[in-house]
């Protein structure tokens, strides 16, 4: 039996930002992840480990580097938007234009 | 501004506290109330019960005020600062046993997101061998 409100949905995108995923960009993806009420998931492969995106010592202890393709899982109603906003987010290249 | 929890950073030197405040507000922003103080008032090195209360006073915030300070007296003079404050506020301000300057920038980093006191000093202190 599935439910579709309890399956999570995902979204994957490549980090091309510099010096991957260090801390600055790591504040950024954790107060976006906060600001939606679904429960967010992060993983540098699909197959995890995933780690809490809300979790700014997790997001900063994972070090994921440059080219990491990054994972992310979100189950809750806002779900698809936290989605759209934590990828668009890392295209962006966090904002921190060169 | 704020509904946040306010943060207080003490350290012995102002240089410290001054730059890792700078940090906190260019990595988190300026959403949270933030505060250093640092130093005694002949330019040296120290920290004082009377501007830690200046500080904590400056963010107060009605979420709390997390504080993080470097080494001994900055800690012990931080705990008295917090026994000198009004009884319907010293249940509201606590000491996060975490390293100063990372331990800022995570505090103020889960302090943004509207997180409870206790959840913020539970963050600074995940950083903390257990």
């Amino acid at each position: 039996m599935t439910d579709a409100a309890l399956t999570p949905a995902h979204a994957a995108v490549l980090m091309t930002h510099d010096v991957g995923l260090h801390a600055r960009p790591s504040v950024k993806l954790t107060k976006l992840a906060k600001t939606f009420q679904a429960s967010i998931a992060l993983a540098q492969s699909e197959d995890g480990p995933w780690i809490d995106a809300k979790s700014i010592v997790k997001v900063m202890a994972m070090k994921a580097p440059k080219d990491t393709t990054l994972h992310f899982r979100a189950s809750g109603a806002d779900a698809e938007e936290a989605l759209k906003a934590l990828v668009a987010l890392v295209e962006r290249d966090f904002d921190e234009g060169h | 501004m704020s509904g946040n929890v306010g943060i207080v950073i003490v350290s012995h030197s102002p240089l410290v506290a001054e730059g890792a405040a700078d940090m906190v507000r260019q990595m988190v922003g300026d959403e949270v109330p933030l505060a250093w103080c640092g130093g005694n008032p002949e330019g040296g090195l120290g920290t004082s019960v009377q501007s830690i209360m200046d500080a904590i006073d400056r963010v107060w915030s009605e979420k709390g005020v997390a504080i993080l300070v470097d080494l001994g007296g900055a800690e012990t003079n931080s705990e008295m600062a917090i026994e000198m404050l009004p009884d319907d506020r010293q249940g509201r301000v606590v000491v996060c046993n975490a390293p100063i300057v990372e331990g800022a920038v995570m505090a103020a980093t889960e302090a943004s997101g509207g997180a409870s006191l206790d959840q913020v000093r539970r963050t600074a202190e995940e950083l903390s061998p257990q």
